[in-house]
C-alpha cells in the first residue's frame, strides 16, 4: 500500500513537472526572437556589405573582399567578447548575432578566456574549439562528400 | 539595392537559425552545424554561389557561407590538380577566417581574464 501511494505521488510529481516544463517551453517568445534575429542579422549583413565595399576601394576584387570582411567581423566580435559587452548583445539578439560569423568568433574567444583558468595548453589551446569544433569538423566532412560527388557526377 | 538584398538574405538565414533554436530541442551548436552542412550542400548543388552574387554579404556573413567556402575550396582545387584537390583545397578560402578566430582567441585569453 505504502509503496503504491509513493508511486502515485511520484507519478503526480512527474506530471506536474511535465506540465511545468511544457509551460516553460511555451513561454519562449518565438515571434519576438525571430523578428529580432531577422532585423539584427540583416543589419550585421549590411555592415558586412559596407566592409566589402570598403575593401574593394582598397584594391580587393569583389570576390576577394569577402575574406577580409569576415576577418574584420571576427575581430570586432572578439574584442566585444573580451570586453564583456557581447553577453548583452547575444542575450538580446540571439541568432541575429549567433548565426553570422560573429557567433563563431564569440564562441572561440569566450571559450579561450573562460578556460584560461585551466592553463594555456589544456585550457586555452585545448578548449578554444569546444563550440566551434563541430562547425569545422562537419563543414569539412560535408565538403569532402560534396567534392567527391561533384567530381563523380560532373567530372573534374 | 545590394544592401537591401544583403539585409533580407542575412536576416532570413538568422531567423531560420532562431526558429530552429526556439522550436526544436537543438542546441546552438547543433543549429550552427546544421547551417554549415546546409550551406555546403546548397553550394554543391550550385545554389549558394548565385545567392552570394545576388545578395553579397547577406550570404557571406552567416555561417552557412563557411560550408559554401569549404566546398568551393575543394571544387576549385580539384579543377586545378584533380582528385587530390578535395583534400588540398578544402580550407583554402576559409583560411583567413579560421586564422583570425584562432589568433583572436589566443590573444584575448592573454589580455582578458575569466569572470568571477
Amino acid at each position: 500500500m505504502g509503496s503504491s501511494k509513493a508511486k502515485q505521488r511520484q507519478q503526480l510529481q512527474r506530471k506536474d513537472y511535465q506540465r511545468l516544463s511544457a509551460q516553460k517551453r511555451l513561454k519562449i517568445p518565438v515571434a519576438r526572437n525571430t523578428m529580432v534575429a531577422f532585423v539584427v542579422g540583416g543589419l550585421v549583413s549590411v555592415l558586412g556589405q559596407v566592409l566589402i565595399f570598403l575593401y574593394m576601394r582598397l584594391g580587393f576584387s569583389a570576390e576577394q573582399a569577402a575574406s577580409p570582411m569576415v576577418a574584420t567581423l571576427i575581430v570586432i566580435a572578439s574584442v566585444l567578447t573580451g570586453l564583456g559587452v557581447w553577453d548583452y548583445i547575444g542575450q538580446f539578439a540571439g541568432a541575429g548575432v549567433g548565426v553570422p560569423v560573429t557567433g563563431f568568433a564569440n564562441s572561440i574567444v569566450s571559450s579561450a578566456i573562460e578556460f584560461k583558468r585551466e592553463g594555456y595548453i589544456l585550457g586555452v589551446g585545448g578548449r578554444m574549439f569546444q563550440l566551434a569544433g563541430p562547425v569545422i569538423v562537419y563543414g569539412v566532412v560535408t565538403a569532402l562528400v560534396v567534392g567527391i560527388l561533384h567530381g563523380l557526377v560532373r567530372g573534374l | 539595392m545590394i544592401f537591401l538584398y544583403a539585409f533580407l538574405v542575412g536576416g532570413i538565414i538568422c531567423a531560420i537559425g532562431q526558429l530552429l533554436m526556439d522550436l526544436t530541442p537543438l542546441t546552438p551548436a547543433h543549429v550552427l552545424t546544421v547551417l554549415v552542412v546546409s550551406g555546403g550542400i546548397l553550394s554543391g548543388l550550385g545554389i549558394y554561389g548565385p545567392l552570394v552574387k545576388w545578395s553579397g554579404a547577406g550570404a557571406s556573413v552567416p555561417i552557412t557561407s563557411f560550408g559554401h567556402q569549404l566546398v568551393q575550396g575543394a571544387l576549385s582545387e580539384m579543377a586545378m590538380v584533380g582528385w587530390y584537390g578535395v583534400i588540398g583545397g578544402i580550407l583554402d578560402f576559409t583560411s583567413s577566417g579560421i586564422t583570425a578566430a584562432i589568433l583572436m582567441g589566443f590573444f584575448s585569453a592573454l589580455v582578458f581574464n575569466p569572470k568571477g
